[in-house]
């Protein structure tokens, strides 16, 4: 996961790794949440999560469930979202 | 009109229709073939993406074995939803942007070798070839049992009807079929799911029926669907974890980056117009797999507390034989469920122990197709499953019989042995090449040399092992090299091979495992289906250190590496 720091300057490319670094930050927040509603909330915390309830759900259990899937959806289209904004910005983005 | 009849009526139609629309937009070109001319709207590829994802494990063994894992089932749930995050973020819009045809192709052109293609291939074709003979091997039971033939009967029908549609249509006819096919199993999975909510609590919605309290009670169902297993010796159903927190972790991972790896649903990315279009059709794929992967926790409590029900009405008060529901009767037929009656007072008892359990026989796979008869829904309800669960299972089978097609005639063939052919050749040969694949897995799937439902799993740990860390390297890092994607690829299905078959026997069949299948063996308590992210994790580490040690990459490596990172424009490898 290393952005290249070789030595080309073509106006571009400057403006590819700058794009490709904004990309990365988005990756890097969206990955943490999609790693807290599964593997945080649906297995290691599973257990405390399961004093509170959700109607007949206790809280742990929906998340491992439910609550994990509708986040991972959520997520890609956040994603999705976040990306097409991100390409107009740089003028990145294809015609149709 | 009696059951079977109806059944042959619905199967029937859905069939005619698959084929019609495989007739209908039949390949013409090598570019419609791999990737529907890259013309696919991204909502409709979602949907087949979604099709072609879930399997027959998905449709007619997840929710069964969920109604008896309970919490620990969870791992599925996750595993195989969480996956298309990691396609959607990690791979999908590169490996689109990079624009060719298949996974071997994009690691021959990374790794600048003809080598990493082969393992590319070779691991593409273990991990889809085990993959495949699980499907065929449900498809041939599933229609065996619905049109009440032999099991080589109703396999043999399956190969036909998979060989007809795959091999016409290629890429361009899956697709509009795998369309269809969405229709038809989510109808058929969510109809009965609905009923059976509505039956119990009220609440037509099952994904809010489960967390509802019981129609006329204020008891929730959960909390009694806990009573009654853990008075009868069960674990509690809300909170029984799967062996260990360690190996629930593991496993999830493992269908996790599995579900990314996995060639065949990689190259329906393939066939969206744009890069952002890759983006959103995993979205719209999730969102559309998430219908099912929602509603089938509910289906698995409320079949599990409708199963208990039945066999005790009340507390002490088991089952008369004799009075058994029709339903019942029918599975006993099949020596899928089984009683033997121990202390002969003519009634069934179930329960956790097995000295006193007489319910001896109950198959986790029955309990999806089973269930609306259990909940006594209308005959046409229980054609549709039928024809659901063949559309899952064909859907898929088809998907990876494209996907193994590709990879031999197209990085194989033209590629590396013959790289004169023309496209019509190629077109000839991929054909030839599926039809050698489904000969094959129909071969295995008829004589299976011991293949039981691990082998599923064990295809996502394989992909997780050996295909996804070398495609998320090649886009994340232009530092790794040939011979490190090459060791770390072998390193990482070798050693999944290798755990899976001394736990599980070589190549499956029993009694040649070497360290036997005792838990006792298994590394930390991991299990062998939960195993494919320690490979995946020594496949990295072995990757990034032989980078180190190897001379650097070529120039045109991170030009390449640049190129795919960004939407439009920089280095334009879309065309041929």
């Amino acid at each position: 996961m290393t952005v290249s720091d070789k030595p080309e300057s073509t106006l571009e490319v400057r403006d590819g790794r700058a794009y490709w670094h904004h990309n990365l930050i988005l990756i890097g927040t969206l990955l943490p949440i999609w790693f807290a509603v599964s593997f945080g909330c649906g297995i290691l915390l599973v257990d405390w999560l399961n004093q509170f309830r959700l109607g007949g759900y206790k809280l742990g259990f929906w998340f491992a469930q439910q609550g994990a899937i509708y986040v991972f959806v959520l997520l890609i289209f956040i994603y999705t979202w976040r990306m097409a904004v991100l390409d107009r910005k740089f003028g990145l983005d294809e015609e149709d | 009109m009696d059951l079977r009849t109806l059944t042959y009526l619905v199967v029937g139609a859905s069939f005619l229709l698959y084929v019609g629309i495989a007739i209908w937009s039949r390949a013409g070109s090598t570019r419609d073939f791999y990737v529907a001319g890259g013309g696919v709207h991204p909502v409709a590829n979602g949907m087949a993406t979604a099709a072609d994802w879930m399997s027959a494990a998905s449709f007619i063994s997840m929710a069964g074995m969920i109604a008896f894992m309970g919490y620990g089932g969870s791992v599925f749930l996750m595993g195989w939803t969480g996956g298309f995050v990691i396609l959607a973020l990690l791979l999908a819009p590169y490996l689109r942007k990079y624009g060719k045809f298949t996974v071997p192709e994009f690691i021959g052109d990374r790794y600048y070798s003809r080598l990493a293609r082969a393992v590319a291939v070779f691991c593409l074709v273990i991990c889809s070839v085990t993959y495949v003979i699980g499907q065929m091997k449900g498809i041939g039971v599933a229609f065996s049992r619905f049109l009440e033939v032999d099991y080589a009967t109703g396999l043999l029908t399956g190969m036909g009807i998979v060989f007809f549609y795959a091999v016409l249509g290629g890429m361009k006819g899956i697709t509009y079929t795998q369309i269809a096919q969405y229709c038809v199993l989510i109808t058929a999975f969510t109809i009965p799911a609905i009923f059976i909510s509505l039956q119990l609590t009220g609440n037509p919605v099952p994904q809010l029926g489960l967390g509802s309290t019981l129609a006329g009670e204020d008891t929730w169902l959960l909390d009694k669907l806990d009573a009654i297993v853990v008075d009868l010796g069960f674990a509690e159903y809300t909170t029984h974890e799967r062996l260990s927190t360690l190996n629930m972790f593991a496993f999830t991972l493992t269908l996790m980056l599995g579900t990314a790896g996995l060639p065949h649903v990689i190259i329906r990315f393939f066939t969206v117009p744009h890069v952002r279009d890759a983006r959103s059709s995993a979205g719209w794929a999730l969102l559309f797999i998430a219908v099912l992967y929602t509603t089938a926790p509910a289906v698995a409590a409320m079949a599990r507390l409708n199963l208990m029900q039945t066999l005790e009405p009340q507390p002490g008060q088991h089952l008369v034989y004799e009075e058994r529901p029709e339903w019942f009767r029918t599975w006993e037929a099949t020596g899928l469920l089984g009683v033997d009656d121990r202390d002969g007072d003519g009634r069934i008892e179930y329960h956790a122990d097995p000295e006193v359990n007489e319910l001896v026989t109950l198959d986790r796979d029955i309990i999806v197709l089973a269930n609306p008869e259990i909940a006594r829904l209308p005959n046409w309800v229980i054609a549709l499953v039928a024809a659901g669960g063949l559309a899952a299972a064909l859907s898929t089978a088809a998907g990876l019989l494209l996907a193994i097609a590709s990879a031999i005639s197209h990085d194989l063939l033209k590629g590396m042995l013959m790289p004169r052919i023309t496209e019509r050749q190629e077109l000839a040969a991929s054909r030839t090449a599926m039809a050698l694949a489904v000969l094959g897995a129909g071969y295995l799937g008829l004589h299976p040399p011991g293949f039981a439902a691990g082998t599923v799993a064990l295809a996502f740990g394989l992909a997780a092992a050996s295909l996804f860390p070398a495609l998320m390297m090649g886009i994340f890092s232009a530092r790794v090299t040939r011979e490190g994607a090459i060791a770390g690829m072998l390193a990482g299905i070798g050693v999944t091979l290798f755990y899976v078959f001394q736990h599980k026997g070589l190549l499956f069949i029993p009694g040649t495992e070497f360290l036997g299948s005792l838990p006792a063996n298994w590394f930390f308590g991991i299990e062998p289906n939960a195993f494919g992210v320690i490979g995946a994790a020594l496949n990295f580490a072995v990757a990034l250190s032989v980078s180190r040690v190897t001379a650097p990459p070529p120039a045109s490596v991170q030009v390449l590496v640049d190129s795919i990172r960004v939407p439009v424009g920089a280095g334009g490898a879309q065309q041929h």
